[in-house]
This record gives C-alpha cells, sequence and structure tokens, in this order.
C-alpha cells in the first residue's frame, strides 16, 4: 500500500469512526527559504488527499525561533507543527517538549533517512524531527578562474591549497576577491563559520570537562590562518558579510571561492540570478594539512510536533507526507529533479535522475563527511559540528563570535578577542553549572 | 510682527529642507523602486536607480503566497481599535489631569511615562502566559488591548498638553449655564480639542501599525497583522530582497496614503499650542 493509499484510508476510517482527528486544520510555522516556500505550493495537493487543512505561519529564521522557543517553552499550543533545526531538536526533544516520531508508518520508511540527519535530529536514538532538507557546506569556485591562474581543484583540498588559489586568482583591479567567507557576528552566521574551520584545524569548543578552550594553540592558528587569508583575497568589509552578502558578491563573479552552504549551489548555478551559473565548480570543505576533520558543518531542518498539541495524528499525517520520498517525486516531475529537498534520504542519492544534478555527490560526501558524535579531532562533551546542542551555546556563541568579528574588523587583535572569548564562556558555563 | 526674509535665504531654506526631507525618504523611495526590479536587479552593483525594466511579478508572486487582505484587515483592527479605545481612556484622564490636578499629577504624568522605558521582551514571558490562561493568544483582541496599554501613557500625555492650552474658565461658564460633566467633556471640551484629538489618534494609528515586537510575538496564523506579512518575506538563506521590498511596500502603502492626506492636520496637531 503507498503512502497516498494509506492516507486515504486514514481519512476514510476516521470519518467511518466519527473521529474529527483528521477533518481539521493544522497551523506550521515555518522559515522563508525556497524548499519551504516550494512545498507550501503544493499543500493543496495533501488537503486533498486528506481534508486536513494547512495555515501556516512564515517567518525569517531568528523571529522564527524565538517565536517557536516562547511557544514550546510556555505550552501555548499555537502551532501543530514546528519547523526547527539540528540544535533545537535535541535539547527539546531531552526536555519532552516534542512527540516522539517513533511509530511512523512502514510505508514512510523511516530507515531510509540519512544516518548523518537521523543522529542529529534524535535524543538518546529516538527521533523528534523529520528531515525536510539537509545541508552541509562545501567549497564552491569559479572553474574559468581556476583555469585562467592555471591551477586546479583538487578533490580533496586543503586550507594551504585553498590560500595558495585565493591569493592567484585575487584580481584587485577587476574588483575579483579570491575568496569569500562569513565574518559577520551572530553564532548561525560567522560563528558557525569559525567554529567548522577550527575544527578543520584542530580546535574544539570544550574540553571533556567542558572548560573553554580558546587559550589553545589551535584556536590561535586557525584565527589567524583565517584572517591572513581574508586580508590577502577577501572582499573588504567582510567582517560584516554572511550567507546573503557572499550570495551577491557571488552571483556578480566577484567571488574566485566561496565555503558556504551546500543549499547555495542551486542558487549560483540558477542562470536567472546568477552571472556566473555556468562556471561554478565544486569540492569538499578542506583542512588543515595533517587534520582529519574537514570544516563542514551539518544542519537540517526538520518538522516536529510540540508535545501537547491536539493535532497530533494529523500533524504527524502532514509529516509524513512531506518528508516522504512521494513528495520528493512529486516536486521532480513538476519542478526538476535539481529542484527537490535535497540531503534528508539515502533513496535520493540512490536516484539515476538525481545523479546527474551536479552538485549532487558533492553534498552527500559533504553530510557524510561531518560527524555531530566527534566533531573535532579531540573527544568532546558535546554533540554538534557548527554548535554546541546545549541551550546555552547560542548566547555565549554569539558573544564569541561578536569579539570574532571586532578582531577581523581591526578592532583589537586576535589574542585579546581570544582572551575575552576564553573568559566570557567559562563564566557562562559556570554560571550555567556545567564547571 | 513676522520676520523678513530675503529671497535668496527663502531659497536657501527651501533647499536645506527638501535636502532633508528627500533624505529621510530616500530609504522608502528605495525600497519602493526595488519592488520593481528583479532579484538580480536589486542586487545589482552599481546600483540601478531608474535605469531597468519595470516588472510586477514581484507583487503577482507576493499576491499569490500569501493573504495580503488578511494581514491587512487585522493590521486596520488592530491599530484602530487599539487607538480607539486609548483614546475612550485617555479623554477622561486628560481632562481630570488637566483642569482639577491633585498633588501628585505631575508625578502621575512621570510615572506614566516611565513604563515606557521597560524593554518589551522584559515582559514577553508574563504577557504570553496570560494570553493563554485568557485564551487570547493569536487573538485580535489581546493586541488591540496590549497596544493600547503601550500607547496609552502617549495619548494621555499629547492630550494633557492639548487640554492646557484651553481656558478653563470656559468650562466653568459652561458649569455655570447647567452642564453636566458629561456635557462638558462631550460638548465643549472635545469640539475644542478636535485638532489635538486628531493628531493624537493619528499618530497612535501610525504606531500601532508599526509595532513589531507583539504582533509577532503574540499571533500565529489567525490574528497577523502586516508586521508579520513582512517577516514572512526576510530570509538570511536567499536573495529575496525584490519581493521583499514588494511586501513592505503593500504593507507601509495605507498608512503611507493615510499620512500623506492628513499631513496638515497632523502637522497642526503636533504644533499646537506655545509649549511643545
Amino acid at each position: 500500500m503507498s503512502l497516498k493509499h494509506k492516507l486515504f484510508a486514514a481519512t476514510a476510517l476516521s470519518l467511518i469512526t466519527g473521529s474529527a482527528a483528521l477533518a481539521e486544520t493544522i497551523t506550521i510555522a515555518t522559515v522563508n527559504n525556497g524548499d519551504m516556500i516550494r512545498m507550501q505550493g503544493y499543500t493543496d495537493d495533501f488537503t486533498a488527499e486528506t481534508g486536513i487543512d494547512v495555515e501556516w505561519v512564515t517567518l525569517e529564521e531568528n523571529v522564527l525561533r524565538q517565536r517557536v522557543t516562547t511557544d514550546i517553552s510556555t505550552k501555548g499550543g499555537a502551532f501543530d507543527i514546528m519547523t526547527i533545526g539540528m540544535y533545537e531538536t535535541p535539547i527539546w526533544g531531552a526536555n519532552g517538549w516534542l512527540v516522539p516520531l517513533d511509530d511512523l508508518s512502514a510505508e514512510y520508511e523511516a530507515d531510509d533517512i540519512l544516518p548523518a540527519m537521523r543522529a542529529g535530529l534524535s535524543h538518546d536514538g529516538t527521533l523528534y524531527a523529520a528531515p525536510f532538507y539537509g545541508e552541509s557546506s562545501m567549497i564552491m569556485y569559479r572553474t574559468d578562474l581556476m583555469e585562467k591562474a592555471g591551477l586546479e581543484m583538487p578533490a580533496e583540498p586543503t586550507w594551504q591549497v585553498i590560500r595558495e588559489a585565493a591569493a592567484k586568482m585575487t584580481d584587485r583591479e577587476n574588483d575579483i576577491n579570491g575568496i569569500c567567507l562569513r565574518g559577520k557576528a551572530g553564532w548561525g552566521e560567522g560563528g558557525a563559520f569559525i567554529t567548522v574551520t577550527a575544527n578543520s584545524f584542530g580546535a574544539r569548543w570544550f574540553d571533556e570537562e567542558w572548560n573553554a578552550q580558546f587559550d589553545q594553540p589551535e584556536w590561535k592558528e586557525a584565527l589567524e590562518f583565517y584572517v591572513g587569508m581574508m586580508e590577502e583575497s577577501g572582499p573588504a568589509g567582510y567582517a560584516t558579510n554572511g550567507f546573503n552578502e557572499n550570495l551577491s558578491l557571488f552571483q556578480q563573479g566577484k567571488c574566485g571561492m566561496w565555503i558556504d552552504a551546500t543549499v547555495a549551489a542551486s542558487f549560483v548555478t540558477n542562470p536567472n540570478d546568477s552571472t556566473v551559473a555556468d562556471s561554478v565548480g565544486f569540492a569538499l570543505a578542506p583542512n588543515s594539512e595533517g587534520v582529519e576533520k574537514r570544516a563542514n558543518w551539518l544542519w537540517a531542518w526538520a518538522l516536529a510536533i510540540p508535545a501537547g498539541t491536539q493535532k497530533e495524528e494529523a500533524a504527524k499525517a502532514f509529516i509524513e507526507w512531506a518528508t516522504s520520498k512521494e513528495y520528493i517525486e512529486l516536486v521532480a516531475a513538476k519542478e526538476g529533479w535539481a529542484n527537490v529537498p535535497p540531503g534528508a534520504r539515502t533513496s535520493l542519492y540512490e536516484n539515476d535522475n538525481y545523479k546527474s544534478v551536479p552538485f549532487a555527490k558533492m553534498t552527500l560526501d559533504s553530510i557524510n563527511a561531518a560527524d555531530p558524535q566527534n566533531p573535532t579531532v579531540k573527544p568532546v562533551p558535546y554533540v554538534g559540528v557548527q554548535f554546541v546542542a546545549i541551550p546555552e551555546f547560542a548566547g555565549i556563541a554569539t558573544e564569541v563570535s561578536q569579539e570574532f568579528s571586532a578582531a577581523y574588523a581591526g578592532q583589537q587583535s586576535i589574542d585579546e578577542a581570544l582572551e575575552k572569548a576564553q573568559a566570557l564562556t567559562n563564566e557562562a558555563m559556570e554560571a550555567a553549572g556545567y564547571r | 510682527m513676522a520676520r523678513s526674509v530675503t529671497p535668496r535665504r527663502k531659497a536657501l531654506n527651501t533647499a536645506a529642507a527638501w535636502s532633508v526631507g528627500l533624505l529621510i525618504f530616500f530609504p522608502i523611495l528605495w525600497t519602493i523602486l526595488t519592488s520593481f526590479k528583479t532579484e538580480a536587479q536589486a542586487i545589482a552593483d552599481p546600483p540601478l536607480f531608474l535605469g531597468f525594466d519595470w516588472t510586477l511579478e514581484n507583487y503577482a508572486t507576493v499576491m499569490e503566497r500569501s493573504n495580503y487582505g488578511r494581514f491587512l484587515w487585522n493590521s486596520i483592527v488592530i491599530a484602530g481599535g487599539s487607538t480607539l479605545l486609548g483614546i475612550l481612556i485617555a479623554v477622561p484622564a486628560a481632562w481630570s489631569m488637566a483642569f482639577v490636578p491633585s498633588k501628585r499629577t505631575k508625578d502621575i504624568l512621570l510615572w506614566m511615562l516611565s513604563t515606557k522605558m521597560l524593554p518589551a521582551v522584559g515582559v514577553l514571558y508574563p504577557i504570553y502566559l496570560l494570553s493563554i490562561q485568557f485564551g487570547v493568544l493569536d487573538s485580535k483582541i489581546a493586541l488591540v488591548v496590549i497596544l493600547m496599554l503601550i500607547n496609552l501613557p502617549i495619548i494621555v500625555w499629547m492630550l494633557y498638553t492639548y487640554f492646557k492650552e484651553i481656558p478653563g474658565e470656559i468650562l466653568e461658564a459652561a458649569r455655570m449655564d447647567g452642564a453636566s460633566l458629561k456635557e462638558e467633556v462631550l460638548y465643549v471640551l472635545t469640539p475644542m480639542a478636535i485638532p489635538g484629538i486628531a493628531s493624537t489618534i493619528l499618530l497612535n494609528v501610525i504606531l500601532a501599525w508599526n509595532e513589531a515586537f507583539w504582533t509577532l510575538n503574540l499571533t500565529a496564523a489567525k490574528a497577523a497583522p502586516l508586521t508579520a506579512f513582512i517577516a514572512s518575506y526576510s530570509s538570511p538563506e536567499g536573495l529575496f530582497y525584490a519581493k521583499l521590498s514588494a511586501a513592505s511596500t503593500m504593507a507601509i502603502a495605507p498608512i503611507l496614503i493615510l499620512g500623506w492626506f492628513s499631513q496638515k492636520q497632523l502637522v497642526s496637531g503636533l504644533t499646537f499650542g506655545a509649549v511643545k
């Protein structure tokens, strides 16, 4: 029985038994990005199949995070499904705030979810959110500029190779920067990028006793390397650049390389928006020579059900529909394989049609190269690659990234930034009872 | 006697006023222009001012994706409702403070204003929990009451200063003629204070229309006004500046038009009286 038939049967059964569980409206809070907006466009298909109406609350990522956190921590019940990420899911799951998704139907094939995604969206082995799409980070580079510089991108480049290539591609007269990277303050912006960069230099946020590690040489090496490379080959004002600023620079042909979310691949190769759509290549995120961890993160936007919702069955039916294989096929049939939500299901990467999408293999390889349980070389007491999955992290990392951004902007030295980061992190961890 | 102004000085003043006006209006003008560009044109460097192919595509996309009418209606009800409720409470309050002040009136006025200094996020959780308790989360009534309470100090202050300009003897004369308190406020005080009340209403409609903390945090699908409509087009991962600009233009258009037509009343109301 296909998922579609199952949903039909469930609807019919609910009508026969007189249950009103499915004949209702569910409210979903979500973020404003391409894949989510596309899903909203297909909601009518879901309503036609199940009779369940859907109301959307679409918000900007940071507003959404504040909004759903307020609601779930007060048991407000304003939403039946929330779009949350890998950071929130294990914490909220541990708090008992989410409905476990361990009883999804056999047709849904929960085992098909990519293992890395499943691990990041679970607590104690129980899945608490179903991934709608997943992403890692990788190198996007201009094949024409690489060729002009007489270079070839290795399949597994090191930071040292990247720095050299960036310097060769830089052409200040023609406004071409060899490399564009995030520097903007914020735990999810520059904070995420510098954390994975530090991982690839062997640094870690905390030792096994939750002591901050910013006084260790690996952090200093990572920051000095990053600042040195950006001063040589980065755009002016990089300390305030985030995803959107770099996307804009890359699309206008002003970056030789850009290391960022794999989801950006579909933007930079779209000829409607990008002036360099025909000459973009992809490579794995780099590592420092001799360090086995690469600078790539792992993230998923996933759908979760807040505990206490009156419409749990309808919410589950929606999650099964939106994150199913059938949904992927629906989008592929209407909009092409390049537009399906990536990074969630193993079967997608076994599909011959999808294999022809230029960034498909690199996305999967990047996702597989990230390990939330062992994000860096040394052992850590936390889970998470570009974040530490504890409630205090967002606040601490925002402050730390502000100190780093001030160093990028030349307002203080790297040593000063690291000293302040060390002090404020240890202080916050002590206050929170970790140390 | 009016001071004589030379034509040269007048021209300079006019030029300075236009420059300041354009500088302040420029971000709005840029938003409106961007809303007619494609996403690629919106981020073009150097920026395109007028020389681009104008398109209505962003507006079509926004209209297709969102129920603009519902957001607009919610904004009208919330901004209008909170202002009217505020005026109903503030007129008698300002009357008593202006015409029958007590020893503590000045202190009360200052204390009322001091409530504006509290950061809204500091009371987010108590208000959210109260909204759940009263079953008014994601309802227009909750926002009408909260925005009224937030703006009440400003409404009372504005009305108080307008009322202070009205000679108390006129009200006394009305009382001598046998007017009751209700008649005195309704038929004598209010008609004389109409310009002040009108500008207070206008200013508070604008404040309530633009309020983006409580309107985002206390709503979901049902009561969300135009601030939530704008927030749904902002994205840290993806360049949707042209669509965001179209949504912003649609959200500010009603209040911009209202402000344009009533600017005379607004200015005369705000500059009414000698002590401003």
